[in-house]
């Protein structure tokens, strides 16, 4: 039997998962066309005046970048649990920390980067400026992986019980609010000229931060859960 | 070599059994019998070390599961109630995939042989949501054909199957015990396996 | 003094213990509140800008102290449930959250009726403000996760996880909003002058210690509560008099 490495075992749950998406590509549009819609209604509710729209846009799409995770991050595990899957996938020699994170990579990039990608559109619609859509779009690709890496802890705390998706966002929103902060504040900065860096690099240390403990315990959270 | 020394497990605040101990070593087969609810599946599970059990320990050659973590996952295969596979994948893929957990790499060839024997021959690409019942239970069980683990943890193996189903399992642990396996199951039907006798554990 | 600690970590011991304790807590709770309200409402004196209206921090600042150090000892708590498998741990983990929630509340309402008079609104987007409403939001999530699942020991070890992971968050939370709030430039709830006159300190520490003489007191009263009914299928539980008769 040939040993896998760490690596190996990542890169072969994040193709599985991959392939799994792209078999349910309906799964895969509901989150970006949510993401589309919350967006779409803020100006509908607070009116279309262009000034107040520019000024409110960075919140509004990093609000809607996080219900939208949220939403779509219920379906991390739960596919797996129901079928049984979950269960082989903590009976691998890997630590199961590894098959966690290659699960929330393969999450992210079927649910957190297309937000990303199609966040530029939506700030054009806010009429954002160039720099400041640059900026929000670096915030949004450094923050949305930890979105869902605290989500995923979420949703391993919370796997196969009734409340779902909105106990699970009730648990994991508080959480995320520094990266709402600090991913706000970017563009905020680049918009009065001053410098995003530090606000951007708190948001790479949170990435780091995340990407050590986050798969671990979420590991742990699953144990508890399928206990 | 398995051991169960002083094993003790609840299930929420019920305790289902307590001071449970017995020793399997390879080309041994034993079957866990009791009513529903007796712990049945409960034990298998505290086995695979899904469950932490109250009071004593599970031991792999010697060593305890507990510290041997992920290199004991390394030695068993589980089989559950439910049948571990992807509907949106297909019968091949489902296994092939499986056999990558545990480190082997397998050629198509070895996998549709292995899905033949199982009597799914022509349904080997096809998505396992398009299989009736019966034929993703067998899928499940083409594992039992392309793992090499030492011990096998079946739950129920034979619910659903027709009878040349369950001449063919019961085949295959044979074979898998006079390979120097060992295999500890539950089911409700009587299992015959030829020449070998079957230890049983009753769980009151 | 060697505490047999091992000895009260049995649900029917610790029961026992509690009960003789809540009478003392409830009590010296009791008294210190009427002190500590006393010297706060009537003792010190007016303060030069905010009159009147700035006592109310006797109840707004300990609330907010306790429900920050009540989430501290129930992630604790929850932390030792789950290194040292100990179900009474866990049970006081759940029993804090409640209590840990009303102060948290409390200090929210204090803080909007100490808005209103100085600001004219009932709500201000302070730092520490909004760190408490975030923190009102870990403890409902603690509570929501806890009874939402049916197992008690699925229940336990995962709220304990929750909590712990919480309290990690808090520093990182609570810097956040500070940062926010000063890009911002919002309104910061401040004392006048630098020191405190004497009597306002007396009330404050009086307040305080009240505070956490009846978080006592409730907590050890809502354990053995939450031991009854966890324990309900034992021995010493259906000969306990109060059960039996």
């Amino acid at each position: 039997m040939k040993e896998l490495t760490l690596f190996g075992m990542l890169k072969l749950v994040v193709q599985r998962d991959m392939t799994l998406a792209m078999r349910r590509r309906a799964d895969v549009l509901t989150t970006l066309i949510f993401f589309v819609m919350v967006v779409s209604l803020f100006p509908l509710g607070v009116g279309p005046e262009m000034e107040m729209l520019r000024k409110i846009a960075p919140g509004v799409l990093w609000v809607a970048a996080l219900l939208a995770s949220m939403l779509s991050l219920g379906r991390l595990f739960s596919a797996d649990h129901q079928d049984g899957t979950l269960e082989q996938l903590m009976l691998t020699p890997q630590p199961l920390a590894v098959v966690v994170l290659g699960k929330i990579i393969a999450h992210w990039m079927v649910s957190g980067l297309p937000l990303v990608l199609i966040a530029p559109v939506l700030g054009i619609q806010f009429d954002m400026r160039m720099e400041t859509l640059g900026i929000l779009i670096l915030g949004l690709l450094l923050g949305t992986p930890v979105l869902s890496m605290i989500g995923g802890i979420g949703a391993a705390l919370t796997l196969g019980l009734r409340g779902g998706g909105v106990l699970l966002s009730l648990l994991v929103l508080p959480l995320c609010i520094p990266i709402l902060i600090f991913g706000t504040a970017a563009v905020d900065a680049v918009a009065s000229g001053l410098s995003p860096v530090s606000h951007l690099s708190l948001l790479g240390a949170l990435l780091v931060l995340a990407l050590t403990f986050a798969p671990w315990v979420a590991a742990q959270a699953l144990r508890i859960s399928m206990e | 070599m398995l051991e169960v020394s002083n094993l003790a497990c609840s299930r929420g605040d019920q305790r289902l059994f307590s001071g449970l101990s017995f020793v399997l070593h390879p080309g041994q087969i034993m079957q866990v019998q009791g009513e529903n609810g007796s712990g049945k599946t409960t034990l298998l599970r505290t086995l695979c070390g899904f469950v932490s059990a109250d009071e004593g320990y599970v031991a792999w050659n010697g060593a305890q599961v507990a510290s041997l973590g992920d290199a004991f996952h390394a030695q068993i295969l589980y089989l559950g109630h439910l049948n571990a596979i992807k509907d949106d994948l297909s019968a091949l893929e489902n296994l092939k995939i499986s056999a990558a957990f545990s480190g082997i790499t397998l050629q198509d060839a070895t996998v549709k042989s292995a899905l033949r024997r199982l009597g799914l021959k022509g349904r080997e690409l096809l998505p396992c949501k398009v299989l009736s019942q019966g034929q993703r239970r067998r899928v499940a069980l083409a594992r039992l054909l392309v793992s090499d683990a030492r011990l096998w943890i079946l739950d129920e193996p034979l619910a659903a199957l027709d009878v040349r189903a369950v001449a063919l399992i019961q085949e295959l642990i044979a074979e898998h015990l006079s390979s120097g396996g060992m295999a500890i199951f539950t089911t409700h039907q009587p299992l015959q396996i030829d020449s070998m006798t079957v230890r049983t554990l009753a769980l009151s | 003094m060697a505490i047999n600690w091992f000895k009260y970590s049995a649900p029917s011991t610790f029961y026992a213990l509690a009960g003789k304790l809540i009478p003392w807590f409830a009590i010296s709770a009791a008294m210190m509140f009427a002190v500590g309200l006393y010297i706060g409402f009537f003792v010190a004196p007016v303060d030069y800008q905010q009159g009147e209206f700035y006592r109310i921090i006797f109840i707004h600042v300990p609330a907010s102290i306790l429900s920050m150090f009540l989430y501290l000892v129930m992630a604790g708590y929850a932390a030792l449930g789950l290194i040292f498998n100990t179900r009474l741990s866990a049970m006081m983990a759940t029993a804090i959250a409640p209590t840990g929630a009303l102060f948290a509340f409390i200090s929210l309402w204090t803080g909007a009726l100490w808005g209103k008079p100085m600001w004219g609104a009932w709500w201000v987007w302070d730092a520490r403000l909004t760190s408490e409403l975030i923190l009102l939001f870990l403890y409902l999530g603690y509570m929501a996760l806890h009874s939402s699942i049916d197992d008690p020991r699925r229940a336990d070890r995962a709220s304990a996880l929750l909590a712990i992971v919480g309290s990690v968050n808090v520093p990182i939370i609570y810097f956040s909003v500070k940062w926010w709030n000063t890009l911002h430039q919002g309104s910061t709830i401040k004392f006048s002058g630098t020191t405190m006159h004497v009597a306002m300190q007396q009330a404050m520490f009086i307040m305080l210690a009240a505070c956490w003489l009846y978080a006592i007191a409730v907590v050890l009263a809502r354990v053995r509560s939450v031991i009854l009914e966890r324990e309900r299928q034992t021995k010493w539980v259906a000969e306990l008099p109060e059960v039996r008769g």
